[in-house]
């Protein structure tokens, strides 16, 4: 029960008033968030009807800015990089935690070891991670191609061939994303019923096949929840590819690399805002990615959902 | 298991291959730390030969000190701290309050107000970045480090996961009980609630610690004097001007990753399992 419901019902403005503690309360997270949240997204979209570096005088376009962006083929090969990026980090990270977490679910030993050291990627910084593994992607002599020297492969020109760059962009966010999403799942399958498995064995089911007819089915849920996860902060890779490939601007008028073959969406809306201060331009991008990227949720909602039946 | 029953010898081949490829699993987790280690304590020559050298060297001691040369590492670092306690400490008394009133009174507009709450989570943040900057620059906040805690000091998330927490952590008793003996509202937060959801808090508090500590979005927009950087951003800017000299920068890299390593590793096991249930409850 609710300490104040017993509370007698005043009238009007005075019964408000009597409430000043719990509005006092709960003020904080509002004003900031009015000020540094709601304000700023209605004026960024305001900024995207405009052009504006910031200094001179605010010119009205109407929808030209949108226009450009939809006829800006970098912003187009920025938002392919996003997906090509997307698909081959996800896809792995996904089916790799399942699998980690069905092999968890299934034994005691170690566990608490076992969650620890999958769980540290996520916590640590990804400024030094992206660095770390540009070094490993290093095409000369770096760990990956060394060891691929080693046992007689070709190597590869991670850092400025346009899937290679890609790759390497993918494998930071694999690296620390895939272990959270294990213990992610594995808490959802320690709240599936261990007689639905007793029953799956009586039937005779092997583990693969209750692998796949059980476990997966019973976590529908929690997969969405982490395919839509993946989806909204994937396709807002930002600090990866700035890391490893985001160019001194003065040196480089563009960004994201050889070819620009790691440009992810959110890095060009940064470089063209915050790089050459065209907030206008900006706007309009940070527009145009946040309805791709809640297009791209729903679809990725209904194609989980649909599965269900 | 020495004194296995008599089934199980079927199973231990499984059971071995299954702690295998876990143990595959935690090698590819950790290795990046080692490897960051061993290339922070050699020169960067005995690195980038072949083959490379794979063992722990002995020159962690020059290679840090060229990166006190390159950044002002103190300053940075003494800034994150800065940046990350303060907000750890205003999000933990704003956010566990508004948790608190939202957990545990009825209010007029409380539904409504949380509905507003809930729906920040659906906002994402690129949107706001541009006009949030040019608010730092009418403030005169941009390059201090309050454009940094004040837009921190509160947030969805944690009053969410709070108010959970609260709704069954504090029994409406106990604050009956207070009531009557005459304690208000702040009072009861402060001498019945808190004390109880000391736990809660915890993982809060080292959450919000994390985020703070490895933010790098908004410091790299918003920091605008190159004398006042976070850490993050100071070791990215390290990256970008010496780029060639990878022990340096793995030394670099490996000051600002250890401190947070190890603080999870003392904590861990609690907050793994704090931080999974608002998932799985999602």
């Amino acid at each position: 029960m609710d300490p104040d419901v017993s509370v007698s019902r005043a009238p009007g403005s005075r019964r408000i008033r009597s409430y000043w503690p719990q509005y006092l309360a709960i003020s904080p997270f509002f004003v900031i968030f009015a000020v540094f949240g709601l304000f700023p997204v209605l004026f960024s979209l305001y900024l995207a009807f405009h052009r504006w570096d910031g200094l001179g005088e605010m010119q009205f376009v109407g929808l030209d800015q949108f226009r450009y962006v939809l006829e800006d083929g970098t912003f187009w090969l920025s938002m392919r990089n996003t997906f090509i990026i997307w698909f081959i980090s996800t896809i792995p990270m996904l089916s790799i935690a399942l699998v980690i977490a069905a092999m968890l679910n299934s034994t005691k030993r170690f566990s608490a070891f076992y969650r620890v050291a999958y769980f540290v990627p996520n916590i640590t910084s990804l400024v030094a991670v992206a660095i770390f593994f540009g070094a490993v992607f290093s095409t000369n002599f770096g760990l990956i191609n060394a060891f691929l020297q080693a046992v007689g492969l070709p190597t590869g020109r991670w850092l400025t061939d346009p899937l290679g760059m890609k790759i390497a962009v993918a494998t930071v966010m694999t690296w620390q994303w895939t272990g959270y999403n294990a213990i992610i799942y594995l808490a959802g399958m320690q709240t599936i019923p261990s007689d639905v498995y007793e029953a799956a064995k009586i039937d005779g089911a092997g583990p693969v096949q209750t692998f796949f007819r059980i476990t997966i089915p019973m976590l529908r849920p929690i997969i969405l929840f982490t395919v839509i996860v993946s989806t909204v902060s994937g396709l807002q890779s930002f600090t990866e590819p700035q890391v490893l490939f985001g160019t001194n601007t003065t040196l480089n008028p563009n960004t994201g690399g050889p070819g620009q073959g790691a440009l992810t969406m959110v890095l060009y809306f940064y470089h063209q805002a915050f790089d050459n201060r065209d907030f206008g331009y900006g706007a309009a991008i940070a527009w145009v990615v946040f309805a791709v990227i809640a297009l791209f949720a729903a679809i990725n909602w209904r194609l989980v959902q649909r599965r269900e039946k | 298991m020495l004194r296995a029953k008599p089934t199980a010898g079927a199973k231990r081949p499984r059971g071995l291959l299954r702690h295998a490829i876990l143990l595959l699993g935690v090698v590819v987790s950790l290795f990046p730390f080692y490897w960051m280690i061993v290339m922070a304590t050699n020169t960067t020559s005995a690195i980038y030969r072949y083959p490379p050298t794979l063992t722990i060297g002995s020159e962690l001691a020059t290679n840090i000190a060229h990166v006190f040369e390159k950044i002002p590492f103190f300053a940075a670092m003494g800034n994150t701290i800065v940046v990350a306690v303060s907000t750890t400490v205003l999000v933990l008394f704003f956010d566990s309050l508004a948790a608190f009133t939202f957990a545990k009174f009825e209010f007029p507009g409380r539904r409504v107000l949380f509905g507003v709450l809930i729906a920040m989570f659906m906002l994402p943040a690129q949107l706001s970045l541009i006009p949030q900057f040019l608010i730092m620059v009418k403030f005169g906040w941009a390059g201090e480090l309050q454009a940094l805690i004040v837009p921190a000091a509160a947030n969805a998330f944690g009053i969410f996961w709070m108010r959970q927490y609260i709704t069954g952590a504090v029994p409406d008793e106990l604050l009956d009980a207070a009531r009557l003996d005459g304690c208000g509202f702040f009072r009861q937060y402060w001498h019945v609630a808190l004390p109880v959801i000391r736990p809660g808090l915890a993982f809060l508090g080292i959450y919000t610690f994390i985020m703070a500590w490895n933010d790098y979005v908004w410091p790299l927009i918003v920091l605008v004097d190159p004398d006042r950087l976070t850490l993050q951003v100071a070791l990215s800017q390290l990256n970008r001007s010496y780029g060639q000299d990878y022990s340096m920068i793995m030394a670099g890299a490996l000051l600002a990753v250890l401190p947070l390593v190890i603080m999870f590793a003392l904590f861990a096991r609690g907050f793994i399992a704090d931080a999974v249930k608002g998932a799985v409850r999602g």
